[in-house]
């Protein structure tokens, strides 16, 4: 779709085009002593093997199988998730918000894509569409229903949009039918967009 | 500033198109252009309001036609420019200008996930009192910064309930513009939906924001 900016990775002379503009930058940088290559390469390390969705999983299911945790994470989310080793950029002030049977939360950021980078890495691109930051706040539904969920009128939705430097995760429900299941088995089903509120954790 | 950067109740974009197994990047220059912006940030001349700043105040046409990361390669070479990291005569040759030392880099690959797993707080101690208390009926102010602000078009002059305080915070409408922190405490305000957008809205729902206290005043 050449008319959206978010879906033009399939433009081959404008993909080339940024491949040599971003090497011919990082080149001037480095010979400049502005950057250290082997840090670049460490950064894209760990934002592609080490900080990402797996670590939100954790913390979700060690609030739903450890009252205790869960208690702690409500009541100060950035240490309680801290205590799994998960903390820092973009995610130095972090609140959880809880779905129930009554409530369903969302999470956007309308000004920029602002996201709860160390429990969920980075953030999609459709997070950071310009679909997404416009609609959520107006027609959070209609946008639920774009990921296939329809909520009842009944159950409250609540946007949170992340207008400073506190980063939100949704504690999704935990589904019926779950009880006996292990530990890495939870985790399994909490998917990314749980945690950001687009979706309802399937049971299995 | 009242940017195309501030989307929130826009028309128009069409749906939401998730990604079925979206890749972290989507091409390898995504993940260098991250890295480069970031790893720049650590000389430390500007900050994280500044380079929102930077984002928000490229052309409009230029901000919706590019994608994140274009916009991230925008911004970084605006700041480096801007903090005389690099010259424009640098950028348009490519070539190191020789009369120039050459620095240390700041970050090494050693220090990039103590760096990570530090971040950069925005909590500030201050020995100033809570204007506003959880419970209480507030109203967004009707402001028109033409810098930077977090108080978005779709609130202003609405009115809405403190639910939490969260201390102060650095302020990022100075910050922005090099002019000091001046922290400010910062609220969560609950809006209901039908006080932002009408009869139409869902009698239940509503939007969540965190606000300066400089943002609000008594409703």
């Amino acid at each position: 779709m050449a008319t959206d900016p978010d879906h033009d990775h399939g433009h081959d002379n404008h993909l080339s085009e940024m491949v040599l503009r971003v090497k011919a930058l990082e080149t001037l940088l480095v010979a400049k002593g502005l950057v250290d290559p082997a840090a670049l390469d460490a950064m894209i390390d760990a934002y592609e093997n080490k900080i990402g969705p797996r670590n939100g999983a954790r913390v979700v299911v060690k609030a739903w199988t450890d009252p205790a945790y869960k208690a702690r994470l409500m009541e100060d989310a950035t240490t309680a998730i801290a205590e799994l080793g998960y903390s820092g950029a973009q995610g130095e002030h972090m609140v959880v918000v809880e779905n129930t049977p009554a409530v369903h939360n969302l999470v956007v950021c309308t000004l920029c894509s602002c996201y709860p980078w160390p429990v969920l890495g980075l953030p999609p691109v459709w997070y950071k569409s310009s679909a997404y930051r416009s609609r959520a706040v107006i027609d959070p539904r209609g946008v639920l229903q774009d990921f296939g969920l329809t909520l009842p009128d009944d159950v409250a939705v609540r946007v949170w949009d992340s207008t400073a430097e506190i980063r939100y995760l949704v504690l999704p429900e935990r589904p019926p039918g779950t009880e006996g299941l292990s530990v890495e088995a939870l985790e399994a089903l909490v998917t990314r967009d749980t945690m950001i509120g687009t979706a309802r954790v399937a049971a299995p | 500033m009242n940017g195309v950067h501030d989307m929130g109740g826009m028309h128009g974009f069409g749906p939401v198109e998730p990604e079925a197994n979206e890749p972290v990047f989507h091409a390898p220059w995504e993940g260098r252009v991250l890295a480069i912006r970031r790893a720049l940030g650590a000389w430390r001349k500007w900050n994280i309001d500044a380079g929102r700043h930077s984002i928000e105040t490229l052309p409009p046409a230029d901000y919706l036609r590019m994608s994140y990361y274009e916009k991230w390669l925008a911004s970084a070479i605006k700041l480096a420019l801007g903090a005389g990291l690099i010259t424009e005569r640098e950028l348009e040759t490519g070539q190191r200008d020789p009369s120039a030392p050459v620095a240390t880099p700041p970050l090494t690959a050693a220090m990039v996930m103590p760096a990570i797993l530090k971040g950069s707080p925005t909590h500030r101690d201050t020995a100033a009192k809570p204007r506003f208390a959880a419970g209480q009926a507030v109203r967004a102010r009707d402001i028109n910064p033409t810098s930077h602000t977090r108080l978005p078009r779709y609130v202003r002059g609405r009115r809405g309930t403190v639910e939490r305080d969260h201390g102060a915070h650095v302020f990022p409408d100075s910050n922005a513009r090099f002019e000091g922190e001046n922290p400010q405490y910062l609220y969560t305000v609950r809006f209901s939906a039908r006080e932002l957008w009408g009869e139409s809205a869902n009698p239940g729902d509503s939007v969540h924001l965190d606000l300066w206290e400089g943002y609000l005043d008594v409703a």
